[in-house]
């Protein structure tokens, strides 16, 4: 049987993304919560990106698996650091020097990618909650608001109100403030979003061309378009932002 | 089987005489300190123990019973202690950890040394600030509780060239601290016997230094987990016989190992630098991971902070002065930067650890945009791993070790795409 196919799987903190390749063409993305079982959650995506093509396990040559549950996918026939995947995920879709910011839900990532796709430095930010989809889930929970409506509020505001806090625990204190002071809803999920757009712009000058990518990027376009306009500049989000990390592993799978 | 043993971490012969060598010494000062001879003086880690030794003191140093509270992680039960007395978490986990574990009435010697209840009391306590503020904060504390004359070095910081100025000004500052150790010992001050000790330092921080600098050879015999264990004579034992007897010992063991082609890490293909403080509680994990990742750490400058070349017998207050000025911690960052250009080259190093120590700013260079100047002008790759000395709770496991292997894949990638 011809074993053309190749899996990247990105277990990430909260989800656990897949990409199927066929050669180099992306078949098949499965996404799933990760929960309290990275195994369960990676077989589960694995199942549904086969079912999506229609073939059966063993038709895939080989699985690279990535993200902070990399360890847990047994079976993978290898394990690459989420920093690396990301880079060949994004390289691949802008082969170019760039600088990669990814927004995850526990951790943030900068990485700096050469134009010959070599990576020159990265950077992690997994301190605090600041600035990443945990720091946001508290807030949509503050404000009793589903998360996935936030996006759609935000988008509503028209005000400049700011978070000036950098720890998460102060950023609520001031939500309650701003509360108190009757400030629109929309207003105050705005201020959220420029929050995190703020605390990537401390973590790097972001030269050259910036590309955004991760679960808060494709589930809060917002957070883009804020820090675009914080960094004075476009900033490019590759077509499936939240699986560039299962995509590079996929494509670092089929060169093994 | 066989890849279990690949990732054992190598033994190191001479380790069994270190052992003993350490015992002796504990069990010296816990004796001196029951009976009340001889003296005992606490001493900062590059405080002037050879001084002390002159004195007739047997010195005890709190640094290296705070490394102790952080290698058997006991330091996460006790730091808490202190935090609760007003000694934030922000401040030396060395210090919080001591004090913590004093409060506790607990020592990592008791369950190491049987017979040792306690740290032993200081008769003075000597602390020299090139360490830190934090150093005189915590000589202060024990100072004050046992109510001990605490005396000490308040040195020059971020110095560029170091001149007579600054010796001078050290020089000073030592040689005032002699009438109270006359007080306190009971001992007249003796020049000669101060040469002596000044001379067997000078010895002890030779041979370490050649110690290290087997590590220059590649593969390397030892990496910069082996040296945090086999330093303590030199930290510890400056000064006498002891220590010049135990590198005498261990650096054979080195050769040899380079004569016979024995890597410290088997299959080196990676060569890094440690800057920054180490992760105590964290030693035996960190260098098991770089045996699986085949990434030795050949050097560091907390290892490198024990040498002194400049110690000199025949002047021995001014060429004191002048070594514990011109150590890296009391340096300026183009001297600072400098000197690690030397031993990037020196050590074939392929990239730099940058350890940002929570508690620690006066051991961690990555706050003032070093990282980022060293890149560019030399082109030198390195990560930089939040962590703390002691504080486990400013320390991730996986994200450290995600860093680490990223920083291994970018290397090696380099390295292929570049062969
Ligand atoms: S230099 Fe750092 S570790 Fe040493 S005593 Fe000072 S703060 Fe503590």
């Amino acid at each position: 049987m011809a074993k053309h196919y190749t899996l990247g799987l990105d277990v990430g903190a909260s989800a656990t993304k897949a990409v199927l390749l066929d050669g180099d063409v992306d078949v098949a993305r499965s996404l799933r919560k990760s929960g309290a079982n990275f195994a369960a959650a990676a077989q589960a995506c694995r199942e549904e990106v086969v079912e999506t093509v229609g073939i059966s396990v063993d038709e895939i040559g080989r699985t690279v698996s990535t993200g902070y549950g990399r360890r847990s996918v047994d079976f993978a026939d290898n394990t690459v650091t989420e920093i690396t995947c990301h880079a060949r995920g994004c390289y691949a879709s802008f082969p170019h020097a760039i600088t990669i910011v990814d927004i995850g839900g526990q951790d943030n990532k900068v990485i700096v990618i050469e134009d010959s796709g070599d990576r020159k430095n990265f950077k992690m930010n997994r301190k605090c909650a600041a600035g990443t989809g945990a720091f946001l889930e508290e807030i949509a929970n503050s404000l009793d608001t589903p998360l996935s409506s936030l996006n759609e509020l935000a988008a509503q505001a028209t005000g400049d109100v700011e978070l000036g806090s950098f720890c998460t625990v102060f950023a609520k204190t001031e939500l309650l403030k701003l509360i108190a002071a009757g400030t629109p809803l929309p207003e105050i999920v705005k201020a959220a979003f420029r929050s995190v757009g703020r605390r990537i712009l401390e973590m790097d000058p972001l030269q050259g061309d910036v590309v955004m990518t991760g679960g808060v990027v494709a589930h809060n376009p917002i957070v883009v378009e804020l820090a675009a306009e914080a960094l004075g500049r476009v900033i490019q989000v590759p077509d499936h932002p939240q699986h560039t990390g299962a995509l590079g592993a996929a494509i670092i799978a089929t060169e093994k | 089987m066989a890849e279990a043993k690949k990732t054992e971490i190598k033994k190191i012969a001479a380790a069994k005489t270190m052992r003993k060598l350490m015992a002796d010494h504990f069990y010296e000062l816990d004796r001196a300190a029951k009976d009340g001879h001889p003296k005992v003086a606490w001493c900062t880690s590059v405080g002037p123990a050879e001084l002390l030794r002159a004195m007739g003191f047997v010195v005890y140093f709190p640094e290296n019973h705070g490394a102790m509270l952080g290698a058997t992680r006991m330091a996460n039960e006790t730091i808490p202690a202190a935090n609760a007395i007003g000694y934030s978490p922000e401040i030396c986990s060395y210090l919080t950890s001591d004090v913590g574990a004093f409060l506790q009435g607990r020592t990592p010697l008791t369950d190491a040394y049987e017979g040792i209840e306690s740290i032993p009391k200081p008769d003075v306590l000597v602390y020299n600030t090139n360490q830190c503020r934090d150093v005189q904060d915590w000589m202060a504390w024990f100072g004050n509780h046992w109510s001990k004359p605490v005396i000490g070095i308040e040195c020059y910081r971020n110095v560029g060239d170091v001149t007579e100025v600054h010796v001078d000004g050290i020089a000073g500052q030592i040689e005032a601290l002699v009438p109270t150790l006359e007080k306190v010992s009971g001992e007249k001050f003796d020049i000669d016997r101060l040469r002596d000790a000044v001379r067997l330092s000078r010895q002890c921080s030779d041979l370490w230094k050649k110690v290290l600098e087997t590590a220059a050879t590649k593969p390397a015999p030892l990496t910069f987990f082996d040296s945090t264990i086999h330093m303590a004579p030199a930290v510890v034992m400056r000064g006498t016989q002891l220590a010049i007897d135990y590198y005498n010992e261990l650096l054979p063991e080195l050769k040899q190992r380079i004569t016979d082609g024995v890597a410290a890490v088997e299959g080196e293909q990676l060569r890094l630098f440690w800057e920054g403080m180490p992760i105590w509680g964290r030693l035996r994990d960190l260098a098991t991971l770089f045996l699986e990742l085949k990434a030795c750490v050949v050097a560091s400058t907390y290892a490198n902070s024990w040498i002194f070349t400049t110690l000199d017998p025949g002047d021995p207050f001014r060429s004191m002065a002048r070594a514990y000025t011109e150590l890296f911690i009391v340096r300026s960052d183009p001297a600072k930067e400098t000197y690690l250009q030397e031993m990037i080259e020196k050590f074939s190093v392929d990239g730099i650890i940058f350890h940002d120590s929570k508690t620690c700013p006066n051991n961690t260079n990555c706050r003032h945009g070093m990282p980022q100047r060293l890149q560019e002008r030399l082109g030198a790759a390195s990560i930089t791993i939040a962590g703390d000395l002691n504080d486990l709770r400013c320390y991730s496991d996986e994200q450290a070790k995600t860093q680490i292997e990223a920083f291994v894949e970018q290397l090696t990638g380099r390295a292929k795409q570049h062969a």
